[in-house]
């Protein structure tokens, strides 16, 4: 069974929190362009955004280069004072390890990094880049970054089951999802497809599906930060871009057609499936047995199963809907007879009533079924 | 003669760079030698992107008089007679002045694209029509200039163009999307951070979503009179919706979000008003034919049926169609008097024991 939901704020949490902020206020802040296969252009974007902030008079220099350099690109870095890497070799590669301690002297405002996914070699300050660039944050240097999907360790299985392919250096999606800003490079695949260079994906459908991927993951991201950003201005969010399903489960409710209709309308709209039941104190043995198979069910079908506690199981039902930013919420009845809606206060005429953020969908079920 | 290719440049408000992406594919097209004009551009008074339309051919606008003013519309006869190749035509979704051939330039566009001439255009996620509600909801705005959602699905190409809330709000203080003043108001209203962030979201979720439907489509099979692909994968168990009108405004809400969900689940989505009933209850013939062709407008086959007992009729009417779900506005509440009375959404859920009813709240802010 799932851990209540607490709802007051914990102290504890709040303290993190406000240490959280203080050490962003010091922090230099984080830029990552994000794309979705090699070649979209994201370390284009990057420089060029670096090249606009020079010209409005901050102080930018080049971090890290990629091996490989497009002229477009050579053009542009010709224009920037680039701290150079140390170059080291380990086990017959030779590795080229950002120069950490020439940046902090070199105290830049900020520091362009092409290739935010690279693995030093053994024996260094830190294993991967990306460390590297958490250190110049802290030091109160900003960074602008670009990394492709298919580094991004959370994401690697899907990207290999789509390309067969996986890369060898990888950043946690948590960096990602940490960062300041975040902004997608996006082109149609055709785009890439005709372009020389790498030719390791040229298949169109592989390429949209990384693309839906790419989207999708910043969306994630981007409702993540409204979400912290409208917390801490103290804004309760009753809205959301993203669909969020409420699948509302009581013992006697048929609860497989909700659900799986539930993990289906999610599924479509790339959107949350929640799963929510209000405990009752008196339970039947046969009702309590019912009622665990249909969490089962939910959290077979990945819903995130909540038990919600309270007299009144509407007060309950709405006051978890509007905290979780519901915009679809799936409720059983039987109907029979219009004794159910006697005196017009029925449980489920009071939701639609008091529904004003999001639809109340209603699925019939048989007594005992 | 193949019908020219279109490809939209979506952003999530003024100012991201939809225009200025355009532009540069416009350039890189015109190196390329191909034959490109400019059909339609706003320059907005932004030096970088008006920079971009160095060397490309511009069709003059034409001037249409109207309430004493005059407004320059796109000329869309004399770009066909042009015939270029590929037409730039910025602001997909804009509404011509009164007296122009076609109500909407993306209509313009439609004849552009049949006379083989390929477009490329920009519009913002706020306008796309089946959007409109969770827009309002989300910033307080209404918007006017809204284009239907099978218009954009026909696009050959969506690019989404990005650009942080930050970065945004950094060029409006700097005075590069609108003149100082605007831009100050435009931050405190529509411009707010949070604002930003719910339609940036927006604008990456559809894009994900388009690109998604297009990979259920086979390269070159069409699409049918409805505009849904010949060959898409077929739903699990066929869903069919049904949204139920009436003269009440709250009917284009419920419009907008059948046809989204019917869109998103591949369902097939129909509309039915019930007329005879009672009169007081939203039955304002204007307004329900208005509503009717709304919902024609999104492409929804729309039903007009007679008869006294709406309830009843509803639920026949679905049954005999195989609709599996039944979308309607909340009942008026009962009047003091007759408390016990059943309301039309009980009567309808009583009634539709095989059937799924929603009933779709308002979204009032």
């Amino acid at each position: 069974m799932s851990i209540p939901p607490d709802r007051r704020p914990d102290p504890e949490e709040l303290l993190r929190k406000v240490q959280a902020g203080e050490r962003r206020e010091r922090r230099g802040r984080l830029k990552v362009f994000l794309g979705y296969a090699s070649r979209v252009g994201k370390s284009f974007r990057m420089f060029d955004e670096g090249r606009r902030r020079k010209m409005r008079g901050q102080d930018v220099v080049v971090g890290a280069v990629q091996a490989a350099v497009e002229p477009d690109i050579q053009e542009i870095l010709s224009r920037f004072e680039i701290i150079p890497p140390i170059v080291e070799r380990y086990a017959g590669r030779t590795y080229e390890v950002m120069d950490l301690s020439a940046l902090f002297r070199r105290h830049p405002s900020v520091c362009l990094i092409d290739g935010l996914a690279y693995d030093n070699p053994p024996g260094s300050r830190n294993p991967h880049r990306w460390q590297d660039v958490d250190e110049l944050l802290d030091r109160g240097i900003a960074v602008i970054t670009a990394v492709n999907l298919q580094h991004i360790a959370e994401k690697q299985d899907e990207v290999e089951r789509i390309t067969g392919k996986r890369a060898a250096n990888s950043v946690p999606e948590a960096f990602l999802a940490g960062a300041d800003e975040i902004e997608v490079v996006d082109a149609p695949p055709d785009a890439l497809m005709g372009r020389p260079g790498d030719s390791s994906i040229t298949d169109a459908r592989r390429l949209a599906e990384l693309r839906e991927m790419a989207l999708l993951l910043a969306a994630d991201v981007v409702e993540e930060q409204l979400q912290d950003y409208l917390e801490s201005h103290g804004v309760a969010a009753r809205w959301g871009a993203q669909e969020r399903i409420l699948v509302c489960l009581t013992p006697r409710s048929s609860a497989r057609p909700m659900l799986e209709s539930g993990y289906r309308n999610a599924l479509r709209f790339h959107g949350a499936l929640l799963a929510a039941y209000v405990e009752q104190a008196s339970l039947g043995e046969a009702d309590r047995k019912s009622l665990e198979s249909n969490l089962e069910l939910a959290r077979e079908l990945g819903a995130e199963v909540h038990c919600l506690h309270g007299d009144d199981f509407v007060t309950a039902i709405l006051e978890f809907a509007l905290e979780q930013r519901v915009t679809q919420l799936f409720l059983g009845h039987t109907g029979r007879d219009r004794r159910l809606w006697r005196l017009g206060r029925d449980p489920i005429e009071r939701l639609i009533d008091a529904a004003e953020s999001f639809d109340v969908r209603l699925f019939p079920h048989r007594e005992g079924a | 003669m193949s019908r020219g290719r279109l490809k939209v440049y979506l952003g999530y408000a003024a100012g991201v760079g939809k225009t200025y992406r355009m532009l540069e594919e416009a350039q890189e097209l015109r190196r390329q030698g191909v034959d490109i004009v400019i059909g339609y551009f706003e320059p907005h008074g932004r030096r970088e992107t008006i920079a971009k339309t160095e060397g490309l051919d511009v069709i003059p606008r034409r001037t249409i008089a109207y309430g004493g003013s005059t407004f320059e519309e796109m000329d869309t006869a004399a770009i066909l007679r042009r015939k270029p190749q590929v037409a730039i035509v910025d602001e997909f979704a804009h509404t011509n002045v009164p007296g122009s051939e076609r109500v909407k330039r993306w209509e313009d566009v439609h004849v552009l694209l049949d006379a083989g001439i390929d477009v490329l255009t920009t519009m913002n996620i706020q306008h796309l029509e089946s959007l409109n509600d969770q827009v309002h909801h989300i910033t307080g705005i209404r918007v006017r200039e809204t284009i239907p959602d099978w218009v954009v699905d026909e696009a050959d190409e969506l690019v989404f163009v990005d650009l942080t809330p930050r970065a945004l709000r950094n060029r409006l203080e700097r005075g590069v999307v609108y003149a100082p003043e605007k831009a100050q108001r435009a931050m405190d209203n529509f411009f707010t951070e949070s604002n930003l962030s719910a339609l940036r979201e927006m604008a990456m979720r559809h894009t994900a979503h388009e690109v998604e439907e297009k990979l259920t489509v086979v390269p070159g099979a069409g699409v049918d009179a409805t505009g849904a692909p010949l060959n898409a994968e077929p739903p699990p168990r066929h869903e069919r919706i049904l949204v139920c009108l009436t003269g009440r405004p709250s009917s284009a809400i419920l419009i907008r979000r059948g046809k989204r969900v019917a869109d998103y689940l591949h369902a097939d989505c129909l509309a039915i008003h019930v007329s005879g009933g009672h009169a007081a209850f939203g039955d304002d013939r204007e307004a329900v034919e208005r509503h009717m062709r709304f919902a024609r407008n999104l492409r929804i086959e729309t039903h007009l049926v007679e008869a006294h007992d709406v309830p009843m009729a509803i639920t026949d009417f679905a049954r005999e169609r195989g609709v599996t779900q039944i979308f309607m506005g909340r009942s008026e509440r009962q009047p003091w008097y007759k408390p016990f009375r059943e309301t039309v959404v009980q009567r309808i859920v009583r009634r539709a024991r095989d059937m799924q009813v929603t009933i779709v709240a308002e979204r009032r802010r």
